[in-house]
């Protein structure tokens, strides 16, 4: 029997008389680039920040690969297999832009007791050089991150999240503060990667909220619509473009 | 603030390790027996607040009960002593005591951050000196311990001052190997951005508990070789005021930088020496000194070199972005013009 390597089932959180998320169930199947969109108020973030453990829901189950993870803390999803990215930069600033690649998955190699006597680079190095160059960063490999510029820094801090080889990665408004020419190519990138990684057959899934509609339907396999707290459709990007209510919804016509 | 990222020593910093290595074997000969004692009262703060960096600079937890442990261990290896038990025996069990309280006294007060955790440390310290001065059957009290045999083979005080050396070198060693492991790379990360470190998989909780349990043995051993050196200890060695001290000695050198302490016990220790002709002033000229310090280099004095080294750093990535931008463009052109023609 396989699972669904995501799957979100009537989850519910409600602040006060505030229903944020009224009952939202779907799947994400291994190796799909999932997009959730909606307006702002729809319940997008505090879908996404039930989903990395950062609130607890009210009602519903979230199951990776079958397992309910509903309970879980962000460090325990970690080791479970979720990287994420965060809305806002968060690299380590005083750290070469290699070693925050190797810090991104170091606590994945052996056990603490084990990472006291292991090499420098935890056996990472060529993990992080493959990283550096899939995200065209390997010219800044050495330099401290705090000083890249923006969308350097976000390509570094998105790198972060897939050194640890996760089974899913959750990326919160990747396009925000960034400016178009990057957002084409970040978007390249993450395509990019994603063939690779189907090629490769480790399938790692990415869950995408964005307010970027191009980068969305150009990214994505499957995009959903959120409508105050509920989902008002599941589908491919055409297919959404194309349907009446979710223009009538969220694009305003 | 970075030291465990330079992977490996300069030839320029190893010459600088040998001279001072040098200077260190060859001291007692040509010092007086005060010359001596001081030096060996300054690596056993140089030991104490290495462990405090480990604590304060790397895992960014504000400590101020380090001298509690320094006391434990002291006076373990005092107490120990004193019913015959070895001071090679005394010195690991000390050590081992001090970890194992660390550990319990870090597991709660961990919870609590900023100056809530340094509130919470300078109360146990604060409770230690209540128990040693006020249980006189096995402490002495405020008399103290007197007559503390220093072990076989270093009674001379050039003796154990080479004695001490050797630990220190040893401590030092050991840190720097530790702190070049991955776990040095987590502490860096834990203490930058404690949010993108967990969200990374690094256990914030077990690398802090780790680093205070571990600061906590490495003040123990100072403070079971400061019993040796001194022959005499009392409560007041390691109360509150002393966990201050050794606070700011991590800051002055510079909290975070490996060799910091080295800087900052020598002014710690050496400086109220100097000062001592001021006599009560010289605690207001101390404490003036380091506000001044705070408000111009909050880094410490470690910082002056490495804030030069990230200027330099800085502007060199900007070139490398600069060229890096106008290679993008030249190639951007040349397919426009290739498009055209």
């Amino acid at each position: 029997m396989s699972h669904p390597l995501l799957k979100v089932n009537r989850l519910a959180k409600a602040y006060g008389a505030i229903q944020a998320v009224g009952g939202v169930s779907f799947e994400v199947q291994a190796g799909e680039i999932f997009g959730v969109i909606g307006p702002n108020g729809s319940g997008k973030t505090t879908l996404f920040n039930s989903m990395l453990g950062q609130i607890k829901p009210d009602t519903g189950a979230i199951e990776l690969n079958g397992k309910d993870i509903s309970n879980a803390s962000p460090l325990q999803l970690n080791h479970m297999g979720v990287g994420r990215t965060f809305q806002t930069l968060q690299v380590f600033g005083k750290m070469t832009v290699r070693d925050n690649l190797i810090v991104a998955a170091q606590e994945h190699q052996g056990t603490s007791f084990n990472r006291l006597f292991a090499a420098p680079d935890a056996g990472l190095g060529t993990r992080a050089d493959a990283m550096l160059a899939q995200f065209n960063i390997s010219h800044v490999a050495d330099y401290m991150a705090g000083t890249l510029s923006y969308g350097q820094q976000k390509l570094v801090d998105i790198a972060m999240a897939f050194m640890s080889q996760p089974a899913l990665v959750l990326l919160d408004e990747p396009c925000a503060g960034v400016n178009p020419s990057l957002v084409a190519s970040l978007r390249d990138l993450l395509k990019d990667l994603n063939a690779k990684q189907q090629a490769n057959g480790e399938k790692c899934s990415f869950v995408v909220i964005e307010h970027n509609m191009d980068f969305v339907m150009s990214l994505c396999h499957r995009v959903m619509v959120m409508v105050e707290g509920k989902v008002l459709a599941i589908g491919r990007p055409e297919d959404i473009m194309a349907n009446t209510a979710v223009l009538d919804a969220y694009l305003g016509h | 603030m970075n030291t465990h990222t330079n992977k490996h020593l300069s030839k320029y910093q190893l010459a600088l390790a040998a001279i001072a290595l040098a200077v260190l074997l060859l001291a007692p000969m040509g010092l007086k027996k005060y010359g001596v004692y001081l030096l060996s009262y300054w690596m056993l703060f140089v030991i104490a607040t290495m462990g405090l960096n480990l604590v304060l600079g790397y895992a960014g937890q504000k400590s101020l009960g380090h001298a509690a442990f320094m006391g434990i261990g002291a006076y373990g290896v005092a107490l120990m002593q004193a019913q015959g038990v070895s001071f090679w025996l005394a010195l690991p069990l000390a050590m081992v005591a001090c970890f194992a309280v660390g550990w319990l006294v870090g597991y709660p007060a961990l919870r609590v951050q900023m100056h809530y955790l340094a509130f919470a440390t300078l109360g146990f310290n604060e409770v230690l000196m209540l128990v040693i001065r006020n249980e006189e059957w096995l402490t002495g009290g405020t008399f103290g311990i007197n007559n503390i045999t220093r072990p076989a083979g270093f009674t001379s005080d050039n003796g154990f001052y080479y004695l001490i050396l050797a630990f220190t070198l040893g401590i030092c060693a050991l840190l720097y190997l530790f702190l070049r492991s991955p776990w040095g790379r987590a502490f860096t990360a834990l203490r930058d951005n404690p949010l993108r470190a967990e969200s990374l998989g690094i256990n914030i909780q077990r690398y802090t508990l780790t680093a205070f349990a571990v600061g906590a043995a490495i003040a123990g051993l100072s403070g079971g070789l400061l019993a040796g050196l001194v022959n005499f200890i009392e409560p007041i060695q390691f109360g509150a005021q002393q966990s201050i001290m050794m606070y700011l000695m991590v800051v002055i050198g510079g909290s975070g930088y490996f060799l910091g302490p080295v800087l900052g016990a020598a002014i710690g220790v050496v400086l109220p020496e100097w000062l001592r002709d001021f006599q009560g002033w010289y605690l207001v000229v101390f404490g003036a000194a380091v506000i001044a310090l705070m408000v111009w280099l909050p880094g410490g004095l470690l910082s002056i070199p490495q804030t030069l080294k990230d200027k330099k750093a800085a502007k060199a990535a900007n070139e490398a972005r600069a060229a890096h931008a106008a290679r993008l463009q030249a190639e951007q052109e040349a397919t426009n013009a290739g498009v055209q023609a």
